[in-house]
């Protein structure tokens, strides 16, 4: 037990806090980031355009950008998925898997069975809700690390695919046209658009809503934020985790959906690398790994920036490996801006 | 009673129970009006890890309007006595009542949602989410119309609104703006939103965890200031501290736990620190 006796002076302590309270304008500039997340990832956007686009003329041409963002398109509607798993401090390595797995189901029940368009999309969605299903199950129920949990179902979901599809690859050809919609154009100020990447953006603006207005969205910050503390606040912490995880294998269908009219076939080998490409773009866009901080707008911006690097390094006349090169100090300057910004009086 | 203690007097601490008899033991001080009931009582809670005993027999009451500290040294059952109050652990033995009523408390939630509210030791605070939206975690309150009943919106200018009322009824004037990050804040505010968040719904006990432990010396001012707030607005306080001068300087009374019993209750006027250190540590008999 402790007499306390002896007490500091309050003035020492006083001199203290005001020396910690100081601040210098590199302080300043942090609090903003750090109050604003997608501040960051929006500034590296703004500059790379302007850069790429004194680098080559061709780069804003409207036929160039309209390509950015149907190349962006299957990987943002991805990363949306990985966003809301990486807000609650977990990772989804299975979100190309999945993807994938809805993709081949939509195609093969449609195109082999005969099913009508919808109820192929409705069986694909219902992949995607089984495959979040295991996931928060395996990571609410056994308690398992979702790095752990997502790195066994990515295997289980590509030899499922596999063996499902037989390994073939049905064209876009073949199937009904609702499902290859996803991949037509049409036309806004002279720049291209698909419906896949206005599918994309609806679905930002949707859980962008979502996570920031409704009790639900507050929850899932909290959870990733402190687990915890979110427990004992009244928070059905578990029930929150498997919504999050259903949520993510819904969005993962539609990608499935986008997928196949983007790249007009359902490939059993296409996009399964694009679990990394998502966790890349959400950690670009200012999401910390570590849970409970960071937007979706973030992430749309951080597709945006790997799909801009890739494509004006690519117009700039460099090899497709200077590119990867070029994502992976992406990677590695955000996560320790990320750092930085976290000290803020922590 | 103690040979050194005069029988009768006010300050007489008291022995536990004795089997059978409920309660209001002979000579346990009650505050000024002692007629009335304790707003939370438990009888004889036993509580036992495998071949640990937490809890030997607790006893233990709670008046309304009155700061009651737990003192004890560690193992003495503390954290014990207070888990099966807030139904973090559900006791083997005993009885609680809330306002009379047998209370059995299964989880946290349970005791919470018959108004007893904790602050944990550990801050239960989300360090991302901003002071209002921490006071309303769990709770958020939704738009009116169909914003909020079909698209589920929250409020959030009626919640930073509330929570700014709140924080002024409680005299916390340590937080001027509600949509501050937690992390943002100073430990003494922020476990000023978290004694703010347990106050602030109506509760009918407020149950703080060692709530000094990890401050300064100014910010335990504070703190303890909010204690004696919440006390002179009629919300009874049990603290729990290892903290003699902070205990005496806000405590009405004093229950002290010694090897998973109570070993007494007393009054910061009946008793000096060293006193209570003395029945604390088995240098003297309660």
């Amino acid at each position: 037990m402790s007499q306390q006796t002896t007490e500091p002076p309050t003035s020492a302590l006083d001199l203290a806090e005001e020396f910690l309270d100081r601040t210098t304008p590199l302080s300043r500039i942090r609090n903003t980031l750090h109050r604003y997340p997608a501040l960051s990832p929006a500034i590296v956007l703004v500059v790379s355009v302007v850069v790429f686009g004194l680098l080559n003329e061709r780069f804003l041409n409207p036929a160039n950008l309209s390509l950015i963002t149907q190349q962006v398109a299957v990987v943002g509607t991805l990363a949306i998925a990985q966003t809301l798993v990486i807000l609650t401090a977990g990772i989804d390595l299975s979100v190309g898997a999945v993807m994938v797995l809805s993709s081949m189901v939509i195609a093969q029940s449609s195109v082999q069975a005969g099913l009508p368009a919808v109820i192929a999309l409705a069986l694909g969605l219902a992949v995607g809700l089984a495959a979040g299903a295991l996931n928060g199950f395996l990571v609410t129920r056994l308690n398992l690390p979702p790095f752990i949990v997502t790195l066994g179902t990515l295997n289980i979901f590509v030899a499922l695919t596999l063996l499902y599809s037989s390994g073939a690859t049905v064209r876009g050809a073949e199937m009904p046209e609702l499902l290859t919609w996803t991949g037509s154009t049409f036309d806004i100020l002279g720049v291209n658009f698909t419906v896949g990447v206005v599918l994309m953006l609806l679905l930002y603006v949707a859980i962008a809503f979502i996570l920031a207005k409704t009790a639900w969205g507050r929850h899932v910050y909290a959870v990733g934020d402190d687990r915890e503390s979110a427990r004992l606040a009244g928070i059905r912490v578990n029930r929150v985790l498997m919504s999050v995880y259903l949520a993510a294998g819904a969005i993962l269908a539609v990608g499935a959906w986008i997928q196949i009219g983007r790249t007009n076939a359902a490939s059993p080998n296409a996009g399964i690398d694009l679990n990394l490409d998502s966790i890349t773009a959400v950690v670009i866009g200012g999401t910390s790994l570590f849970g409970g901080r960071g937007t979706v707008w973030g992430t749309l911006l951080g597709a945006l920036i790997v799909g801009v690097f890739r494509n004006g390094l690519s117009l700039a006349g460099l090899d497709v490996l200077w590119q990867t090169f070029a994502v992976g100090v992406l990677i590695i300057v955000a996560v320790s801006v990320d750092q930085w910004i976290r000290k803020v009086r922590a | 009673m103690t040979p050194n203690e005069p029988a009768g007097s006010a300050g007489a601490a008291s022995v536990d129970d004795a089997v059978g008899a409920f309660a209001d033991a002979a000579g346990t001080p009650t505050p000024a009006g002692d007629s009335r009931t304790p707003i939370l009582r438990a009888r004889r809670l036993v509580k036992t890890f495998g071949r640990v005993v937490g809890l030997d027999g607790v006893s233990l009451e709670l008046y309304p309007g009155e700061v009651l500290a737990i003192i004890g040294d560690n193992g003495a059952g503390k954290s014990t006595l207070i888990k099966c109050l807030t139904g973090a652990e559900v006791p083997d033995e005993g009885e609680i009542w809330l306002e009379g009523q047998p209370v059995h408390f299964k989880r946290p939630q349970d005791a919470r949602a018959a108004g007893i509210e904790t602050v944990y030791q550990n801050l239960a605070v989300s360090p991302a989410l901003d002071v209002a939206a921490n006071l309303f975690l769990g709770r958020e309150e939704r738009k009116k119309g169909l914003l909020g009943s079909v698209f589920r919106v929250v409020d959030q200018k009626g919640m930073r609104q509330r929570a700014r009322q709140e924080l002024a009824a409680l005299g916390i004037s340590t937080l001027q703006d509600v949509t501050v990050p937690v992390e943002n804040l100073s430990g003494g505010q922020r476990q000023a939103v978290a004694v703010a968040r347990a106050a602030a719904f109506g509760s009918k006990v407020v149950v703080l965890d060692e709530p000094t432990a990890a401050l300064g010396v100014r910010e335990s001012n504070q703190v303890l200031e909010l204690v004696k707030n919440l006390r002179d607005k009629g919300i009874p306080v049990i603290l729990i501290s290892h903290n003699m001068p902070h205990v005496f300087e806000v405590a009405d009374r004093i229950h002290i736990q010694r090897l998973g019993k109570r070993a007494a209750t007393i009054t910061p006027q009946s008793h000096s620190m060293t006193d209570a250190v003395a029945i604390m540590t088995g240098a003297r008999r309660g």
